[in-house]
């Protein structure tokens, strides 16, 4: 982390968090859908949404910037980093060092208490877990500043509802700061007022800390909140033909 | 903290894991109860007779001779003559000596003729003696001593009458010549239990009137003219020898074997014993079997739930790798969560092998004169919990694995 924070610190206006550059990939196998991406950048502290309907590769596009999958030729960089280049361990090391990741629904380990479900991205990123500080106070700040009830901090995940549950999956992807956050349609679960709610709590965030947000979405609508609104198929090409 | 989620995540689904760690627990109480039994019963099987240096009878096998002498099943080939017997008696490196007379029977129960030295010499279980539950040892010709499960079984009290049958199985039954109960023994576990024990002169006595194993008809000596006439035995079955010191044994063995006048035996009981353990302990392999297969069963049985669990927990494994986990970090995940299971399920067995034990120890040890000792866990049982434990983490690596294929290809999407 601190290799990458001095990176930060020095290139930080010309260096972007996430740039992808030549993307190629293929599922390989049996389905044939194909991906391309000459470039996509999303800057320090810069709000990007990502429309585009289902089956336009979004799903595989965040797979590769995570990491859990590697395109077939090009990079993927985050903060800094060619994540193509790393194995597959220091990739989910990687991973969970430098982004916080919010879903649709359903993002917390239901059997977890809310404070493990924060906690666990930290278990596994150790820079991460240095720059939280005491993560148990970090945690339960965080708490505090989206709205979460006192007393839900020890309750189980299964408990909350699916608005306090989308909140909880904030504060996971926020503990620790790390550079970026991707968020996939995190607001489809919630209904319009608790949608607007949700946004503000989470631009409040992350523009607190200048991180970086990358949300997908097929909603329009909730483009002008953001610095940048791109369609997946204006950076994408993707191939598709039945087996 | 991955512990306390896989404890939690094992609470969540306390239904099927609960079940699944039943069954271990069952297995594994089953699987340490047979070995309980088994050590128990070998102990108690050693234990039969025990103080007794040298078993002496015609010659035979030595597993024969003691089947005959202690077991009191099948039948000698041959006696030891009166004088043979005398003349052993007479040794200087000979402590004690006790006749043993068998050959006839009351109901199914044997009837062994002997002196009153087999209530001193005669112990077992480490040096435990024959104790009376009721009356006293016999002291007239016509008195015997009843086992307790020939107390138990035919309802005998002191100073019942008694009828012995010559031979055994045998209708032909020493009428003329009733006993009387003098005594009743306390239950032993051995052998003895199942014995009506007389004096040597009342098997002389009994067959005062009979010649080659009929009764001479018409001819019946009343019981006061039987007391008057001298009933030295003609032979007997075998004796049980204590030497003076327990360097003397084999070279009494050796002078014994070699006896000129006549063919005898002499074996070391405990020699003995192992050898018919030998035979014996086919059947404790057998059972050890059958309880590591229910074991195994039970790994199993574990192995499918964790498998059918597998579809159920595919959001959850995209949330731990979708926070960092690696794949590898879910494959130790749910080995570590069988382990837990096996470690929870073994622990409950040996839990379930105490309170049953604390339940059946009375009632096994009145009812078969099986003793099984409340020790604390030995490092066998220890062994076998640990690897109960490395087994369930072994069997889960499948599923683990299946699971860590299945994260690599979902990644942090789950598509269905």
């Amino acid at each position: 982390m601190r290799r990458y924070s001095i990176c930060g610190a020095f290139f930080k206006v010309t260096l972007p968090v996430l740039e992808l550059s030549e993307v190629g990939f293929h599922w390989p196998g049996r389905t044939r859908f194909a991906l391309s991406l000459s470039n996509f950048t999303v800057d320090k502290g810069e709000a990007v949404l990502l429309l585009g309907e289902s089956g336009s590769g979004k799903s595989t596009l965040l797979s590769l910037i995570c990491g859990t999958i590697l395109p077939n030729k090009g990079t993927v960089r985050v903060a800094g980093t060619d994540i193509t280049t790393l194995s597959g361990g220091a990739r989910d090391r990687f991973r969970a060092e430098q982004i916080g990741v919010i879903f649709q629904q359903f993002n917390l380990l239901p059997f977890g208490t809310v404070a493990d479900n924060i906690l666990l991205p930290l278990r596994f990123a150790p820079d991460r877990r240095k720059s939280a500080g005491d993560a148990k106070a970090a945690a339960a700040a965080l708490c505090e500043q989206l709205g979460l009830p006192k007393d839900v901090f020890a309750a189980k995940a299964n408990a909350l509802s699916v608005g306090q549950q989308q909140r909880v999956a904030v504060a996971r992807a926020l503990i620790g700061h790390p550079p970026l956050i991707i968020a996939d349609e995190p607001t489809s679960a919630l209904d319009a007022n608790s949608q607007a709610a949700f946004l503000d709590l989470l631009f409040q965030q992350t523009s607190a800390h200048n991180t970086s947000l990358l949300m997908v979405s097929h909603d329009p609508r909730l483009g002008e909140r953001f610095d940048r609104v791109i369609r997946m198929e204006d950076i994408a090409q993707i191939e598709r033909a039945a087996a | 903290m991955i512990l306390r989620l896989a404890i939690a995540s094992l609470f969540a689904r306390a239904l099927t894991v609960g079940m699944t760690i039943l069954a271990i627990a069952l297995s594994v109480a089953l699987y340490l109860g047979v070995e309980k039994v088994r050590t128990g019963a070998k102990a108690s099987f050693a234990d039969t007779i025990s103080g007794t240096d040298l078993i002496v009878g015609a010659r035979s096998g030595s597993v024969q001779l003691l089947l005959y002498s202690v077991f009191r099943i099948g039948n000698a080939t041959n006696n030891v003559t009166w004088e043979s017997y005398q003349d052993i008696a007479a040794r200087s490196d000979v402590d004690w000596i006790v006749p043993i007379s068998l050959g006839d029977s009351h109901r199914q129960f044997r009837v062994m003729g002997t002196t009153q030295d087999f209530f001193e010499h005669y112990k077992y279980r480490q040096g435990r003696s024959l104790e009376m539950v009721e009356g006293i040892v016999m002291d007239d010709i016509f008195d015997t001593v009843i086992g307790a499960d020939v107390a138990a079984t035919l309802g005998y009290s002191v100073d019942d009458p008694i009828v012995v049958a010559h031979g055994l199985a045998s209708f032909t039954e020493h009428k003329d010549q009733p006993f009387r109960v003098s005594g009743i023994l306390a239950k032993t576990g051995t052998p003895v239990d199942r014995t009506v024990i007389v004096s040597l002169e009342a098997i002389e006595a009994i067959h005062v009137d009979w010649q080659s194993g009929a009764q001479i008809p018409g001819q019946s000596t009343p019981a006061d003219v039987i007391r008057q006439m001298e009933l030295t035995p003609k032979a007997v079955t075998a004796a049980l020898v204590g030497v003076e010191s327990p360097l003397q044994t084999f070279a009494l063995q050796r002078a014994i074997n070699e006896y000129p006048e006549e063919p005898l035996l002499a074996i070391l009981p405990g020699v003995a014993l192992q050898e018919l353990w030998g035979i014996v302990g086919i059947a404790e392999t057998a059972l050890l079997a059958v309880s590591t297969m229910v074991v195994v069963t039970a790994l199993i049985g574990m192995m499918a739930t964790i498998f059918s669990s597998l579809s159920e927990r595919r959001r959850e494994m995209a949330i731990f790798r979708a926070m960092g986990a690696k794949p590898m970090t879910i494959l130790s995940l749910l080995v570590l969560e069988a382990m837990l299971m096996a470690a929870i399920g073994a622990l409950l067995g040996l839990a379930l092998l105490y309170v049953g034990l604390m339940i059946a120890q009375p009632v096994l040890d009145s009812a078969f004169g099986l003793w099984l000792p409340i020790d604390a866990p030995t490092m066998r049982e220890a062994a076998v919990i640990l690897a109960v434990i490395g087994a369930g983490a072994i069997v889960s690596l499948v599923p683990a694995f299946r699971a860590y294929r299945m994260s690599l290809a979902d990644g942090m999407m789950v598509k269905t």
